[in-house]
C-alpha cells in the first residue's frame, strides 16, 4: 500500500486491510485459547513475565490465607501445621483489638480521604486563578517536593521538630519563657501529628491532579458565567467545584482501595515501637507488621491480614456498588 | 481577554497568595531545619536546641559520616544498583505488558487487565506474601529480593497501557504488521521511540520507589552489609550505640567528641541529596504522568 493513497482515510483503509487476518480468526474463534495462544504467540511472551509476576507475588500468597486457620509452625510444611478453625479470629475479636484496630483505621482513612481532598481541591483552585506563571510553577513545585522524600526522612524530620531535649518545638517554647513538652508522651497529639504529616506529604500530589482536571474545563463556562454577572467567588463554587466531581470519584475509588494496603510506612515511621501511642495510632498494618517481625504470632498476623484483605474488598464494592447506582459514569467497574 | 479586577477577584487573589505562600513555606521549612542542623556542631544543638539558622556553624556533622565511609557507600552502592536494575527491569515487562494490552486485536486483554488489576482488591496480606518469599523462594537475605517484589505495580501497568494508546495511533501498529514487522518488532521499533515521554514518567515513578525503599530491607534482609540505604538511615537514626558501636569496631574512641545529633542530620542529607538535587528537573515528568493518568482513570 502506498503512503500517499492510505493519507486521505487511512483508518479505513487500512483497517479493513490488517482486519483481514483478524477476520479470518473469527471464523476460528470456535476453536479457542490454544489457536489463540499459537496465533498470537509473541504478544503472550511478552505479556508472560507480567503474568507470572502477579501470580507468584499476589496469586500465590493468597493460597497463604489458609495460616489464618492454623497455629502456625514455620518448620513444619503448610498444611501441616495444626488447623485450629476460626480460633485465631475468635482471639482478635474477644481481645477487643479487631475493633481498636478497625476504628482506627477507618477513622484515620476518613480524616486522610477527607481532609486531603478538601485542601488539595482548595489549593488547586486559589493556583489556578493565580496569573504569575513563575509564582504557580515555583510554589506548585514547592508543595510537591515533600512526596518525593521517602519515610524514613519523615521520621528525621518529626523527631528535628519534637524530641524532648532539643527539638524545634521545646527550643521555641523555652525561648518565649514556656515549659518544653514531651509530644511522644502523649498520645491525642499523634492524632493529630499523624493527619498533618499525611497531608504535608500527599498535598501536592493530589493538588497536581487537580489542577490538571481543573485546567482541562473549557473557559466558555466562565466567560458564560461572567456574562450573566457571576463574581469569582460564584463561578468557582458554581462551576469548578462540580466539574471535579469525578476527579474526587477516581481519587475516593483509589483511596479506599488503599486502606488495604495502607499508610503503613507513615504510621511505622512517625511511631514506631512506641507502645505507649499504640491505643490511638496503631492500625492494622502496623499491628499485622509487629505480630509478625516482633512477636512472631504468625497466625495472629495472617487472621488479621485476612481480615483487613476482606474488609478491603468488601469496602470497595460496596462503595463501587453506589457509585454505580449514582451515575454509571464514575464507577471503576 | 482582560481579567476584570473587581473586589470579589481581588479578595479571592490576597487569600490565594497568603494560602498557597504560607503552605509553601509549611512545605519546606522542615528541610530547612534538617540542613541547618546538619551544618550546625553538636554542643551547640545539645545546648541551644534546633534551629532555623546554625548557632554554631560546623561541618562536623558530615565529617563524622566520612570518617568511616565503607558503611555508607556500601548502602548507597546496594541502592544505586537495585534502583537500577529494579528501574531496567521493570521497565522492559510494564512496556511490554502495556503494549499488549494496548493492541485492540489481542482479544483477550481485557481478561488479563483484570488479572492485573484485581491484585488491587484483593490479597493474602503481608504474612503469606511473607512466607512465600522466605520459605517457597528461599530469597531471604539474597540481592534480588531487594529488586524483585517491586518491579511492577498494577497502577503503572495502566498508566504505560494509556500512554502508549495515547502516544502510538492505532495504525501504526497496522502498518507495521503490513510492511511484516512482527508483534515485538513493532513493539521494539515504533512503540518504544514513540512513548518516551511515558516510558520516562514510569521510570521515574519506578526509581523513586527504589530510592526511598527501606521496607524491603526491614522485612527481609539480616545483613547488614545489603541494607538498603533509607534502611541504613533508618537505624543510624534509631540505634542509640551506633556510634560508639562504630568507635568499637574500628578500636577508636569517638564517644565524646562525635556530633551525633548533627550527623544524624547529616545523615538524612547524604541519603536525600540526590532526590533534592534531581528533583527540579524530573518532576515535571512526574506531573505528566499524574494528568494522564488521573484523566484516563
Amino acid at each position: 500500500m502506498s503512503q500517499t493513497s492510505s493519507k486521505g482515510n487511512s483508518t479505513v483503509e487500512l483497517g479493513i486491510q490488517a482486519d483481514g487476518r483478524a477476520r479470518l480468526r473469527t471464523t476460528r474463534k470456535k476453536k479457542g485459547l490454544i489457536n489463540e495462544l499459537l496465533h498470537n504467540r509473541v504478544m503472550f511472551l511478552m505479556l508472560l513475565p507480567t503474568l507470572i509476576f502477579f501470580l507468584v507475588n499476589s496469586y500465590f500468597p493468597m493460597v497463604g490465607i489458609y495460616y489464618a486457620f492454623t497455629q502456625f509452625d514455620f518448620n513444619s510444611s503448610m498444611f501441616n501445621s495444626k488447623f485450629v478453625g476460626l480460633q485465631n479470629f475468635e482471639f482478635l475479636w474477644r481481645s477487643g483489638t479487631l475493633v481498636k484496630l478497625t476504628m482506627n483505621t477507618i477513622g484515620y482513612n476518613i480524616a486522610f480521604i477527607v481532609l486531603g481532598n478538601v485542601l488539595a481541591i482548595a489549593c488547586a483552585i486559589l493556583l489556578s486563578e493565580l496569573n504569575g506563571k513563575w509564582f504557580k510553577k515555583i510554589s506548585q513545585s514547592v508543595m510537591f517536593l515533600p512526596y518525593f522524600v521517602s519515610f524514613v526522612i519523615l521520621s528525621v524530620i518529626v523527631y528535628n521538630l519534637f524530641n524532648y531535649d532539643s527539638g524545634f518545638l521545646n527550643t521555641m517554647l523555652t525561648q518565649f519563657g514556656l515549659d518544653p513538652v514531651d509530644v511522644y508522651s502523649k498520645p491525642w497529639a499523634w492524632i493529630f501529628l499523624i493527619i498533618i504529616f499525611y497531608l504535608w506529604k500527599n498535598l501536592g500530589y493530589s493538588m497536581v491532579i487537580y489542577l490538571a482536571a481543573i485546567t482541562g474545563i473549557s473557559d466558555e463556562y466562565y466567560e458564560a458565567a461572567k456574562i450573566d454577572g457571576a463574581n469569582i467567588f460564584q463561578r468557582i463554587w458554581y462551576i469548578t467545584v462540580p466539574m471535579l466531581k469525578s476527579t474526587f470519584v477516581v481519587l475516593l475509588l483509589f483511596a479506599l482501595g488503599s486502606i488495604m494496603k495502607g499508610q503503613f510506612d507513615l504510621f511505622y515511621q512517625l511511631i514506631g515501637n512506641n507502645g505507649l501511642l499504640y491505643n490511638t495510632t496503631d492500625i492494622l498494618d502496623t499491628y499485622v507488621y509487629r505480630s509478625l517481625k516482633v512477636t512472631f504470632d504468625v497466625g495472629m498476623a495472617t487472621a488479621a491480614g485476612v481480615y483487613q484483605s476482606l474488609f478491603g474488598f468488601v469496602l470497595i464494592m460496596t462503595v463501587n456498588y453506589i457509585i454505580r447506582k449514582i451515575n454509571d459514569d464514575y464507577a471503576l467497574f | 481577554m482582560q481579567i476584570q479586577k473587581d473586589k470579589y477577584t481581588r479578595m479571592l487573589h490576597s487569600i490565594a497568595y497568603v494560602v498557597i505562600i504560607g503552605l509553601s513555606v509549611a512545605c519546606l521549612l522542615p528541610f530547612l531545619l534538617i540542613i541547618s542542623a546538619s551544618l550546625t556542631s553538636n554542643e551547640s544543638i545539645i545546648r541551644d536546641g534546633y534551629h532555623l539558622i546554625p548557632k554554631q556553624f560546623s561541618l562536623e556533622g558530615y565529617k563524622t559520616v566520612f570518617i568511616f565511609p565503607d558503611e555508607v557507600l556500601r548502602a548507597y552502592t546496594v541502592t544505586i544498583i537495585s534502583t537500577v536494575v529494579g528501574t531496567t527491569l521493570g521497565l522492559f515487562f510494564m512496556t511490554m505488558a502495556g503494549y499488549v494490552l494496548a493492541r485492540k486485536d489481542f482479544k483477550y486483554r481485557n481478561t488479563f487487565s483484570f488479572y492485573i488489576y484485581f491484585t488491587t482488591l484483593f490479597g493474602g496480606g503481608l504474612v503469606p506474601w511473607y512466607i512465600m518469599i522466605t520459605k517457597y523462594l528461599g530469597l531471604l537475605d539474597s540481592y534480588a529480593v531487594l529488586v524483585l517484589p517491586g518491579l511492577m505495580t498494577p497502577f503503572l501497568i495502566i498508566l504505560m497501557k494509556n500512554f502508549i494508546k495515547s502516544a502510538v495511533p492505532e495504525e501504526l501498529f497496522d502498518s507495521g504488521k503490513i510492511d511484516g514487522a512482527g508483534d515485538f518488532r513493532i513493539y521494539w521499533q515504533i512503540v518504544l521511540k514513540l512513548s518516551m515521554p511515558g516510558i520516562a514518567t514510569v521510570g521515574l515513578f519506578l526509581a523513586l520507589y527504589y530510592w526511598n525503599d527501606w521496607f524491603t530491607s526491614s522485612l527481609f534482609i539480616n545483613d547488614t552489609h545489603k541494607y538498603q540505604l533509607q534502611f541504613y538511615l533508618y537505624n543510624v537514626i534509631n540505634s542509640a550505640q551506633f556510634i560508639a558501636q562504630m568507635g568499637a569496631g574500628t578500636g577508636v574512641s569517638l564517644a565524646t567528641e562525635v556530633p551525633g545529633e548533627s550527623t544524624k542530620m547529616a545523615m538524612a542529607i547524604v541519603v536525600t541529596g540526590p532526590i533534592l538535587f534531581l528533583y527540579p528537573f524530573v518532576q515535571r515528568y512526574f506531573v505528566k504522568g499524574l494528568t494522564i493518568g488521573a484523566v484516563k482513570g
